[in-house]
């Protein structure tokens, strides 16, 4: 955030909040309501804070956020569909000590980039994952995600999703937090401004445990899709807090201790 | 003179990429090409600091690929027939982001699961497309153990030039065989400029770059693709590669690339002491494809001759050249079984006999 100032054309108005120069002047496409647009914001504002454009290269996903690059103002590559770790592994091997993120949908880190997901994290890549999970495919028009909820009708399983047919919703992060290589793992939301608060403090360190070099933080954003899901920006953040979060409940999964927050 | 050495084909190539200052390998073991990988592992970090890694698939490396060349790594992966397969996906975007990097197929038999022996099944594949999209690679083919090494730096230094993918075509018989070899010097890693489009962290003096493949508005894709024709026909202009063995009186030309080039000019020879005039045209780049001397050469020859391990591939492209002027004909032996210089000697017999 920057600072409290006073505009002097606007007599008497303070600036309480601006638009940091590591956004561009775009305006988005993203939905009314839709979390993507606040997930970027707080990524850039974590760059900013950090002073660290210079040194930062996202790569973007297939999927709706498939435009980040027309948004966040650094260098970036847009991967194909589910390759998004492997093409920030290939990047951070070549320059590691960039700061290197990527940024993917639950179709596409979940289901299509499952193997890149897991073996990324296996070997403690030292990048930071922001995984948006929004219980759907948003960019192909609502199909069913592998983190589609049992009941949840979409496109492609429009009498709800049904074990016996689409088996069960994936908890990747959790099964994430397993291997010796995650740093860093937790689950956020950007619902309400509390929660985008924290949200951003774990983009902070996502950045930040990169200088450690000691593996891969990864940071699950749970989110909405109120276009898909067929419901207003207000009803759909009321959705996600009852049927989301007790599926994907919010908080730290894997946490480094003491002794892993000291530089090597 | 280089340092020369007795080395099989794989080594040689990975030798010569240390050499050649490579930054960065990914690849996922698949005979007959294994040795790339394992002679990497060994000996490429300890003497350069290059990053080796094996993948988790052929997937991941070519991804891998993707995210390095683009944060301006000098950056090769390997692999044969299936897992080149998987990477296609992944070089369509390579060639759309215009992303430098080396790909090397040591192809062997297919379809499918195939068999381990070499074959030059994928010249399809490799010259045509093979990925979605109208996009081109440059392809190399080495016919040596020398050119195995010496296409490298040389596939490298075109990649860079043009912003574009390379491609090694071989075979499992060039990988395995060993040949004495003349090796350049180190190429020092460091002294490598990065380049202005990478990827590396954007300072305040300049807007993001910005590596993607995807133009939504169609009349800016249409432009993205103009821009790309423009470029491979610039190379087409000026990177056609090949060589020729007694084109000057020729009558009946052989055209072969790689290992079938060998054998090939074996035939040639023994044809020539039974006072035939057999020549040899050996494409060296498949694409672009030296269209011309095979169309020059059909003004005196009575006829034409492709050896290739498949069932006609480069045939075709002969076939253009020609334009319908010559009898083309094509003599394949496939599935990894190598074609002999005698049943090439047979089959242009056949030919001459019937030209007369
Ligand atoms: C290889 C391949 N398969 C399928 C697609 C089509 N596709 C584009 S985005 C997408 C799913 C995106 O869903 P998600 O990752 O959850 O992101 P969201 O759009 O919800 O943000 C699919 C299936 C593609 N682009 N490439």
């Amino acid at each position: 955030m920057q600072e409290l100032d006073i505009i002097d054309e606007h007599e008497g108005l303070s600036l309480v909040c601006e638009k940091p120069d590591t956004l561009k002047d775009a305006r988005m496409h993203y939905c009314p309501g839709c979390g993507h647009g606040v997930a970027h914001r707080i990524i850039m504002e974590a760059v900013a804070e950090l002073g660290i454009q210079e040194k930062t290269i996202g790569v973007a996903p297939v999927g709706c956020s498939v435009f980040a690059y027309h948004y966040m103002n650094i260098d970036m590559q847009e991967a194909a569909h589910g390759r998004a770790t492997a093409v920030a592994t290939g990047i951070k091997r070549v320059l590691p000590d960039q700061y290197v993120f990527t940024y993917q949908g639950d179709g596409d880190l979940a289901a299509i980039g499952t193997a890149e997901t897991i073996h990324t994290v296996n070997r403690g890549e030292n990048i930071m994952i922001v995984f948006i999970n929004n219980a759907i495919y948003g960019m192909t028009g609502g199909q069913m995600a592998p983190t589609t909820l049992f009941g949840q009708k979409t496109s492609t399983s429009p009498y709800g999703r049904a074990q016996e047919f689409n088996g069960y919703p994936l908890r990747i992060t959790e099964m994430l937090a397993m291997l010796p290589g995650a740093f860093y793992v937790t689950r956020q939301a950007v619902n309400t401004p509390g929660n985008v608060r924290k949200a951003k403090k774990a983009i902070l360190n996502g950045f930040k445990y990169q200088e450690l070099k000691k593996g891969t933080s990864f940071i699950e954003i749970v989110s909405n899709c109120p276009t898909n899901w067929g419901l207003t920006p207000v009803k759909s953040n009321e959705w996600l807090v009852e049927n989301m979060l007790p599926a994907y409940p919010l908080g730290d999964i894997k946490l480094p201790s003491k002794e892993d927050l000291i530089h090597a | 003179m280089g340092e020369l050495r007795l080395m099989k084909g794989n080594e040689a190539l990975a030798e010569a990429s240390i050499r050649a200052g490579m930054d960065a390998y990914f690849g996922y073991p698949i005979t007959p090409q294994s040795e790339v990988l394992e002679y990497l592992t060994r000996e490429a970090y300890q003497r350069t600091g290059a990053t080796i890694l094996q993948a988790e698939s052929e997937v991941a490396s070519i991804n891998m690929l993707y995210g390095a060349g683009g944060a301006g790594g000098r950056v090769m992966t390997s692999s044969s027939s299936p897992g080149i397969s998987l990477m296609q996906e992944g070089i369509s975007y390579i060639a759309g982001s215009q992303i430098p990097c080396l790909i090397v197929n040591v192809n062997r038999g297919g379809p499918g699961l195939g068999t381990i022996q070499p074959s030059q099944g994928d010249y399809f594949q490799s010259v045509k497309g093979g990925g979605h999209g109208d996009y081109r690679l440059i392809v190399l083919a080495p016919a040596t153990v020398q050119e195995m090494a010496d296409f490298v730096l040389d596939g490298f230094l075109l990649a860079e030039k043009y912003r574009n993918p390379v491609l090694i075509l071989t075979d499992g018989a060039l990988g395995q065989m060993m040949e004495k070899v003349e090796l350049r010097d180190q190429v020092d890693r460091s002294v490598r400029p990065v380049p202005a489009w990478a990827t590396v962290g954007k300072p305040d003096s300049r807007p993001a770059n910005v590596l993607t493949s995807l133009f939504i508005q169609p009349e800016e894709m249409e432009q993205v693709n103009i821009a790309l024709q423009k470029k491979y026909a610039e190379i087409e202009a000026a990177e056609v590669k090949y060589q020729t063995v007694h084109m000057e009186d020729a009558d009946m030309v052989l055209v072969a690339y790689g290992l079938s080039a060998r054998i090939s000019r074996k035939a040639m020879e023994l044809c020539r002491a039974n006072g035939m005039k057999v020549g040899l045209i050996r494409p060296i780049t498949l694409w672009p494809y030296p269209y011309q001397v095979i169309r020059d050469a059909a003004k005196q020859a009575k006829g034409f001759l492709t050896v290739e391990m498949n069932a006609g591939q480069m045939v075709e492209d002969v076939r253009l050249a020609v334009n319908g002027q010559r009898p083309v004909e094509h003599y394949g032996r496939m599935g990894g079984i190598i074609p002999t210089p005698e049943e090439i000697v047979s089959v242009l017999e056949r030919m001459y006999a019937s030209a007369s």
